[in-house]
């Protein structure tokens, strides 16, 4: 075992040195079959289904590039403002491992598609970072490989190893930037908001599921340190299995700590692949390297170059959503929203699911108050993102829709909402089955302000000295009486009548 | 120009996964040597004003439909593996780490 | 040996397709001479009896039908190079890492093979991978030469033109990276051609040089050759290097050619392409056939491509460093060979065992040899270069073929050598494919055509044709036009002149 790594205070580290970051984040596209060949390019199924010579790396099998994966590399290039390049070729990466069926993987070298981009990413507190982009370049994705006879699958102590190609040639754009550097203490906050933002951006051009827990979105965090006054990047560490946007935030502070820790004892960082461990947060080195890979790139024989006109390249620009930047100016505009409010709807993921609300019917205010405040609530107790609660947008807009007629509370409102997120049904449905019609009826309510007026003669008393603000008592009373059934706007106004006639 | 040593030699070996016994290493590196020292020849043409040609026929923009096609079942996938389970290629245990 | 084996493909096809012979008894026949001389020639890797006889029943059931012939060559044995994967049919590329590997799928030539109902008699031998002169190079031992048992039958195709030249088979499919269908063609006195790169589908090849890779036909006439050509040849999407053009009318061409009139047809002669390293049976030989050419009404003129005498060094660099690539994937994991697999030993050392293993010296020596060239710190140098000399080849033949239709010169320096000769000395190895490599980095059309014996030792020469590249038909037109005047004069087509077999060695 690894001594546990010494680590320094954060706030020291900010102090001594300046971080240095580079990202790399793989994408799987969501294309109907691989990179490659005709297999399909889904998720999961039965080991070994959908393979073919092709992805399977048989003898004789020859590759044939998906249009539609070059369609998505270039509409990704342009939504990251890349250049598209003119004329580019695959290269052949060529390595030895098991989970790669022909020992080399196809991929861009030095000639990737896009080129020389950037993306703006907003923090939490509003400060926008320009994040520059460095390539995105298209290549194929490895098999699974699964370790038995060792601890918990783990690679280590396994007695031997199963392999599973069904993934062996999805296709994968490898977006890298730029170092990323002056952002001080909030580097680690820079990482998550980038992969964050990234994220949207795919999700907004549909090119992909996103899905960091299944790997379609897949973070490799570089990160070095420099002293104050250095004027060369310090050697960096390049943590792998980073699969959450938090876990992209704990991994690059950790790293800083770590790193800044050996750096202040004048030891030296080792350039290495390391793999971030969700259970307590820390990374871990891998297997050294008794030599630096030599991949020995050639341009890749068996496919032809790619040389998009410009006209085909305008044509997919014009295909591009409004990114998710440009919409949310547009929306807080439309919408009227502070800035505070605005980052409140981003930071519970709200954006889409309002404007579908309000699409729906519902005004914007009221949409936003119910996903920001309600739904979200709810999403954080189930532990689930907002976007999986069992309740549309358009079930949302007709609940604010009953109580803007009377038919509802607020308070009733929240208990149909909960019944919809239960599974009873629509929201009339629910309001049927639970029986919570608001108590409209002035001569039901009045009976029950009698009795409350009655049974508290005191505070009536109160009430005819002018003193208005007693009459809570009574609406109180008479809630509890209809069992919240009841308009308490309208019981209070009932109140003073009765008093006062 | 070259001069591949023994060391050299091993090194590729290596990079190429061959487990050459000693005796090969010695035969490899005076061959090597011997056929390097021949092609390095290419050199004394290789201007800088010569692109190279890396494909024959000067194609560009080949796609495919984005359509699946039958493949292969997992009966035919596994049937030329020396070792199989499960449905999935069994291999010895696995030292390297993923790239 | 009966009659039928020793007619040619067009002439075995019009028996069958009239019903004269039943597809079944030739192949029959055909069987029966591999059963008689296979031992001594060693053309074949697996023979495929049960497929042969079903495809020749299959051809004759459809002409009993009425239905008309699927091809010109429906009906007629075919060898084909072990390079190709064939469905349910071992293919080995004559190597151990792949003993016994039925692949799961047909390429593409093999594909329009069955397609057209020419009957696959079984696999050829070949050096393994396709790495070779000589043939020499098969985990499986060599092939014989049919005119001298102690002589290679070229290679790396030297069980393709062995079985043709010993009427084991009417025609054969062989691939060429450097020469490997026209320098066996050139050394037991067949017709070998390799069609412009991109004009056969390489889907199913086992890739040597993905770059530099074709299959073509080889034959025992021009005619023939030009047959089996339009059978495999055409786009093909699963192969992105295929040309989506019509295939050029080689058939037409080769007829046209059998006529026996060049007039207006220039061809050039290589200037680089003589002299040292040249038998002079070899230059005697060429020169006669120039003359003959010439004879037949062809403007002839000399012409020099300075920069052919690099190709070969070009070559041992582009085709190594991508061999080196293609074969990585023969691993010990998904199939073929595996050793020392024995729960001490780990995936990398059971995939460094096991390649060490089933691979033969001269790939491994290739193997290394593009390691080499592609490392960082030479790449530029070594495999960079190359790839600009390729250019400059191109260049070459572009200028030629600005004054010239056709450019010629001998196709291999030498007639058949021993075997054993040159296995312990890789460059005199090479130095086979000296005038066969400029057209595999150009990706032209090139063809070699019997041009007679030898003076020097008695041994077949071929005269090697290039066209620019989808100029196919401009070789089968000369080559027909010289075969025919040749025959003519000679009294007669040369293979008939190879010695009688049955039980020799």
């Amino acid at each position: 075992m690894t001594a546990v790594a010494e680590l320094m205070d954060y706030a020291d580290v900010i102090e001594r040195f300046n971080p240095v970051l580079g990202l790399e984040v793989h994408v799987e596209l969501n294309t109907n079959t691989k990179m490659f060949c005709g297999c399909p390019n889904e998720f999961g199924g039965e080991p070994n289904t959908k393979v073919c010579p092709t992805c399977l790396g048989l003898p004789g099998a020859l590759p044939a590039v998906n249009g539609k994966a070059v369609e998505g590399a270039i509409r990704i290039g342009l939504a990251l403002n890349c250049d598209i390049a003119e004329w580019c070729r695959f290269a052949r990466k060529n390595y030895f491992y098991p989970d790669m069926p022909k020992n080399f993987q196809t991929s861009q070298y030095d000639e990737p598609i896009a080129f020389n981009g950037y993306l703006d990413v907003t923090l939490d507190d509003g400060e926008v970072v320009r994040v520059e982009i460095e390539r995105a370049h298209m290549e194929e994705d490895t098999g699974k490989s699964l370790h038995v006879g060792g601890a918990t699958g783990r690679i280590h102590g396994a007695e031997h190893s199963l392999l599973d190609y069904n993934r062996a040639g999805v296709p994968l754009i490898e977006i890298v930037t730029k170092p990323i550097e002056g952002t001080g203490e909030r580097a680690p906050e820079v990482a998550r908001a980038y992969v964050s933002a990234l994220r949207d951006l795919l999700r907004a051009l549909d090119v992909s599921d996103v899905r960091m827990d299944q790997g379609s979105l897949r973070c490799d965090a570089n990160v070095s340190l420099m002293t104050k006054d250095a004027t060369e990047f310090g050697t960096r560490t390049e943590t792998k299995n980073v699969n959450s946007l938090r876990s992209v935030e704990r991994a690059v502070r950790y790293e800083m700590t770590r790193q800044a820790a050996i750096l202040a004892e004048g030891g030296s960082i080792k350039q290495e692949t390391r793999h971030f461990q969700e259970a307590d947060g820390t990374t871990s080195a891998g297997r050294t390297k008794e030599t630096a890979e030599d991949y020995r790139y050639f341009p890749e024989p068996d496919l032809v170059p790619i040389a998009p006109s410009r006209e085909w390249v305008e044509e997919l620009r014009g295909t591009l959503p409004e990114m998710p930047s440009e919409r949310r100016k547009r929306i807080q505009q439309e919408w009227s929203l502070s800035d505070e409010a605005l980052r409140d709807l981003l930071n519970v993921g709200a954006v889409d699911l309002v404007a579908a609300t309000v699409e729906a019917g519902a005004t914007p205010d009221e949409a936003r108050g119910w996903w920001v405040n309600t739904l979200a609530q709810e999403a954080n107790t189930r532990e689930v993102e907002l976007t999986d609660l069992a309740i549309t947008p358009k079930q949302v807009a007709e609940v604010i829709g009953l109580v803007t007629s009377g038919e509802l509370t607020n308070k009733l409102a929240k208990e149909v909402v909960q019944g919809v997120l239960a599974g009873e049904g629509e929201p009339r449905e629910v309001v049927e089955k639970r029986g919570l019609k608001v108590v409209s009826d002035d001569s039901a309510l009045l009976s029950a302000i009698d009795e409350a007026l009655a049974a508290q003669p005191d505070v009536a008393d109160k009430i005819r000295g002018g003193k208005v603000a007693a009459a809570g008592a009574i609406v109180g009373a008479v809630m509890k009486a209809t069992k919240g059934q009841a308009d308490a706007k309208r019981v209070r106004e009932l109140i003073i009548e009765r008093v006062g006639s | 120009m070259p001069n591949i040593s023994r060391d050299e030699v091993a090194h590729l070996a290596k990079l190429a996964r061959l487990a050459v016994t000693d005796d090969e290493l010695n035969v490899f590196a005076g061959q090597l040597d011997q056929i390097l020292d021949s092609v390095a020849k290419v050199s004394e043409v290789a201007a800088d004003d010569v692109p190279p040609t890396s494909h024959a026929v000067p194609l560009t923009n080949v796609f495919r439909q984005d359509a699946v096609v039958p493949g292969l079942s997992q009966q035919q996938a596994l049937a030329g593996a020396p070792a199989a389970e499960d449905g999935r290629f069994r291999v010895p245990r696995i030292l390297g780490e993923e790239q | 040996m009966t009659e039928i084996v020793k007619l040619t493909a067009a002439e075995l096809a019009e028996k069958i397709h009239a019903r004269e012979v039943s597809a079944v008894e030739v192949t029959q026949a055909h069987l029966d001479r591999i059963a008689e001389v296979d031992d001594h020639i060693h053309a074949f890797l697996h023979v495929d009896t049960e497929g042969a006889l079903a495809a020749a029943k299959a051809v004759d059931e459809g002409l009993a039908d009425g239905n008309a012939p699927a091809s010109p060559l429906a009906g007629v044995p075919l060898a084909l190079k072990d390079v190709l994967t064939t469905e349910g049919v071992p293919t080995t590329c004559g190597s151990k890492t792949l003993e016994g590997w039925i692949p799961p799928y047909d390429a593409t030539v093999t594909r329009k093979l069955r397609e057209a109902g020419v009957v696959i008699l079984g696999k050829t031998n070949m050096d393994e991978f396709a790495m070779g002169s000589s043939t020499e190079n098969s985990a499986y031992g060599p092939t014989h030469n049919p005119w001298d048992h102690a002589r290679i039958p070229g290679g790396s195709g030297g069980g393709s033109s062995a079985s043709i030249a010993a009427f084991e088979a009417a025609i054969a499919i062989g691939t060429d990276t450097g020469g490997s269908i026209r320098q066996p063609g050139s050394v037991t006195g067949t017709v070998g051609v390799k069609p412009t790169y991109g004009g056969v589908s390489r889907y199913g090849l086992v890739a040597f040089s993905s770059s530099l890779d074709q299959a073509g036909p080889c034959a025992r006439t021009v005619l023939d050759a030009a047959l089996l050509h339009e059978v495999i040849a055409g786009y093909d999407p699963r192969d992105s290097t295929s040309i989506d053009a019509p295939v050029p009318p080689v058939v037409a061409a080769a007829r046209q050619g059998m006529t026996g009139d060049l007039k207006g047809v220039k061809v050039g002669v290589v200037k680089e392409f003589g002299g040292d390293g040249y038998q002079p049976g070899v230059e005697r030989s060429f020169q006669a056939a120039v003359e003959q050419l010439r004879a037949l009404g062809a403007e002839v003129v000399e012409v020099s491509c300075p920069h052919f005498v690099y190709a070969l060094p070009a070559y041992y660099l582009i085709a190594p460093s991508e061999c080196s690539s293609n074969l990585a994937r023969f691993d010990a994991m998904r199939y073929g060979l595996r050793v020392a697999d024995d729960g001490t030993h780990s995936a990398e050392e059971v995939m460094s065992l096991t390649r060490e293993k089933g691979f033969g010296a001269e790939v491994k020596r290739r193997i290394m040899l593009g390691t080499y060239a592609l490392s960082s710190g030479y790449y530029d140098a070594y495999y960079g270069s190359a790839q600009k000399v390729r250019t400059l080849i191109t260049r070459d033949f572009d200028a030629a073929f600005e004054k010239v239709d056709v450019l010629v010169s001998p196709t291999t320096p030498t007639t058949a050598f021993k075997i054993g000769e040159r296995v312990d000395d890789p460059m005199a190895m090479y130095l086979a494919d000296l005038c066969t490599i400029p057209s595999n980095l150009a990706g032209n059309a090139a063809m070699s055509v019997p041009s007679g014996l030898s003076e020097d030792d008695g041994l077949p020469v071929g005269l090697q044709i290039m066209a620019p590249a989808l100029a196919d038909d401009r070789l089968y037109r000369v080559g027909a036009a010289y075969e025919a005047a040749r025959d003519a004069a000679a009294g007669g087509a040369l293979i008939h002149k190879v010695p009688e077999l049955g039980g020799t060695k």
